[in-house]
């Protein structure tokens, strides 16, 4: 017993009970307020019939006692005294002795002149033993005779107590079936949301691959917990990529550390010399902002996977950035011999922070001058190709070198970060040039592609034409044909 | 000139206020944002350097305060924040130039003289010159020793933010910045290969060169050697 109260209470603290009751107690008491409409209403209407009745005989019987006899009048009230009939009679001298009637005396509710109301009596009929209720008036007689006139009303009665019990039985049925409803519903969504609440526990407890199960019925609560599924992969994936930071920082960066650890520590061994120190000094400060520079980019990577792109979104034309992008490394490019290639076709504007679209782009191009074939095992002419596109939703920056390239099985590795192909590293950098285009990309809601260029690598960016932003007036293309810009011939080397 | 270095950090402090004496700078120190509110408000500092994270009264708060005081000392924010959205919120707050943590001191000091520079009123120069060399700004056409000198004109825009602070280092990240407008490290030393392209055009055919590397720090256009 105790068991099931405790599963009531538990039963009843729950959301869903609440309601379901809620419901259940304000269909239970209109459906009370109603029944006792009807109720009230048919009474009155059975009230009303007897008492109509019941005035017209009394007045008839008192114009009739007028012109009659007292002899006559007690014969009139004695055929109407049937036994079985309705109709409550008592006839009295003025002493109150009983002359005529079906009554036995006059009921002491009826007693003065005029006076009615309702009383319990026996009727004479040896057959009946209980009391039986009745309505009566008195009627003054000019003799001084005392008349009671009545209607048996036990009937009406008994079928409003019917009515009554009937009542107040179905308000018991409708108020037990509410409740059970209400149960069976808080039971079932309960069930659900306690495989929710299962699920999250466990995953509270470290089990991060745990998911909230599913039914399959797409409603609301299979909406919330597929939501909660993607907002915990989101959650894994970024627990994920703050693993691979800590890790990578102890691998790539605890390195050049314990570098400009020794090198200062080779310089204090040397005897005195301040050109030995001027030397180890400088070179460590180059090594400092080598780390720096690796924990610049490491950190925006950490942040732009973290944030959202908000505020610092602009509305951006891609073709002019990359131009001018471009134009800063062109004669770079051109001091080592290679040839950069803009071709730029008009794009719509898109959404997206300036700033880091240009450090995407910069770190392509930058990769591509870096990768670049030394002048000596050239085979194809050296070309850089900048290029921007755009097809129906997405702008497309592209940079095509015919470099090295990477292999296709190493594609997806090379987007991570610290990852760099080239294991001896000779070539400088952070090893986090691509993975910051991939976070940036990420960022735009956009992507990165790796393809091969026949011989070389093509990366390509790709980032969403948003639907948010005003776009101009369509420009028509100016020319079928992509315009075209050589920026530094090639093979002129300094 | 006199600079008011709003600072918690004790170590980079003192490192500020004797790096500025030894450049030959007065420097005074403030040690939390209250501090630094009242000594700014005398108005006797050319430059104030800011950092953002104080005790007391929060960076941006103060140089927010100062600015509704009418104070308009020059401002250099520091900070270790260094996304574009803190910049902006830095300059918006009333800075005039935003440096993020950690700094090389030569790019600082570039950076404080530059803004000490901008502070003193000048009227809109129409002409920069330097020696020979001169820039016109209205008609943009570069001429040196009356010879015309043919420029791109991203070369004319570097050249001319080297000649409105002649005399002083201009760091390669202030190129980027005000030449290029990108708050971002272009990785290899791209600005090298521009500057020595403008210096082709304008030093190479003369006898006294103009514009110098200052080793370690940046480049300078001047009369004469650095």
């Amino acid at each position: 017993m105790t068991e099931l109260f405790k599963f009531l209470k538990a039963m009843a603290s729950t959301t869903a009970f609440r309601l379901a009751t809620g419901t259940a107690a304000v269909f239970v008491v209109i459906a009370g307020l109603l029944l006792a409409i009807l109720f009230w209403q048919t009474n009155q209407v059975l009230t009303d019939q007897v008492m109509t009745a019941l005035t017209a005989e009394s007045e008839a019987l008192r114009i009739e006692a007028q012109t009659i006899s007292t002899g006559a009048l007690i014969e009139s009230i004695a055929a109407r005294s049937r036994p079985d009939g309705p109709g409550l009679y008592f006839l009295a001298d003025p002493t109150g002795k009983k002359l005529a009637g079906n009554l036995s005396r006059q009921p002491p509710e009826t007693a003065g002149s005029d006076a009615r109301g309702v009383f319990r009596y026996r009727p004479d009929i040896v057959s009946s033993k209980r009391e039986r209720l009745g309505v009566a008036m008195a009627i003054p007689l000019p003799r001084g005779e005392r008349l009671v006139v009545g209607r048996d009303i036990e009937d009406q009665r008994t079928f409003a107590d019917g009515i009554k019990r009937l009542f107040i039985w179905s308000f018991i049925a409708l108020t037990i079936a509410g409740l059970a409803t209400a149960l069976l519903i808080s039971r079932i969504v309960l069930r659900r949301i306690e495989a929710m609440n299962v699920a999250s526990q466990q995953i509270m407890a470290g089990d991060f691959s745990r998911r909230v199960p599913l039914q399959g019925s797409g409603d609301e609560l299979d909406g919330l917990a597929a939501n909660l599924n993607a907002m915990l992969d989101r959650i894994e994936q970024l627990m994920a990529g703050l693993r691979e930071v800590s890790e990578n920082i102890a691998h790539d960066l605890k390195t050049p550390l314990n570098r400009l650890r020794n090198r200062v520590e080779a310089a204090l061994r040397e005897p005195d010399s301040a050109p030995t120190f001027r030397d180890a000094l400088e070179r460590t400060i180059e090594d400092a902002d080598d780390l720096i520079k690796t924990f610049n980019a490491l950190l925006l990577i950490a942040r732009l996977e973290a944030t959202a792109l908000d505020k610092s979104a602009e509305v951006l034309e891609c073709g002019a950035l990359v131009r001018d992008v471009a134009e800063l490394y062109a004669p770079v490019a051109e001091e080592i011999g290679l040839t950069l290639e803009i071709a730029i076709r008009p794009t719509p504007p898109i959404r997206a922070n300036r700033q880091l679209i240009g450090q995407a782009v910069a770190n392509l191009i930058d990769n591509a001058i870096k990768y670049a074939p030394a002048s000596s095992q050239r085979a194809t002419r050296p070309l850089i190709r900048v290029e921007v596109a755009a097809t129906a939703s997405e702008v497309e920056i592209s940079v095509a070198d015919h470099g090295p390239g990477i292999p296709s099985h190493d594609r997806e590795r090379a987007l991570k970060r610290f990852v760099r192909l080239d294991e001896s590293r000779t070539k400088p950098g952070t090893g986090l040039g691509l993975s910051l285009v991939a976070a940036v990309a990420r960022l735009h809601a956009g992507r990165v592609s790796l393809d091969d260029n026949h011989p070389g690598l093509k990366v390509r960016l790709l980032l969403p034409v948003r639907l948010d932003v005003a776009s101009p007036a369509p420009e028509p293309l100016t020319s079928p044909s992509v315009a075209k810009e050589l920026s530094g011939v090639g093979a002129t080397k300094p | 000139m006199r600079v008011l270095v709003i600072e918690d950090d004790r170590e980079t402090a003192q490192f500020l206020l004797k790096s500025l004496r030894e450049s030959g700078h007065a420097a005074d120190l403030a040690g939390d944002g209250e501090q630094g509110l009242e000594m700014a408000g005398t108005g006797q500092h050319d430059v104030l350097i800011v950092d953002r994270m104080l005790p007391l009264l929060d960076g941006l708060s103060v140089i927010k305060t100062l600015r509704a005081d009418g104070v308009r000392t020059p401002v250099l924010v520091l900070s270790a924040l260094g996304d574009v959205d803190d910049r902006v919120k830095g300059l918006r707050a009333g800075g005039d130039d935003y440096l993020t943590k950690p700094y090389a001191y030569s790019e600082l000091l570039a950076r404080i003289e530059a803004l000490a520079r901008r502070a003193v009123p000048e009227e809109q120069e129409t002409r920069y010159s330097v020696g020979d060399l001169v820039l016109d700004r209205l008609s943009h056409r570069v001429t040196r020793g009356g010879e015309p000198i043919p420029l791109q004109p991203r070369e004319y825009r570097l050249l001319e933010y080297l000649m409105k602070n002649a005399g002083q280092v201009v760091t390669r990240t202030m190129l980027l910045e005000h030449v290029w407008d990108y708050h971002f490290d272009p990785q290899t030393n791209v600005i090298d290969v521009h500057v020595s392209r403008l210096r082709a055009k304008i030093d190479k055919s003369f006898d006294k060169p103009l514009l110098h590397t200052v080793r370690g720090a940046g480049y300078m256009i001047r009369d004469g050697a650095v």
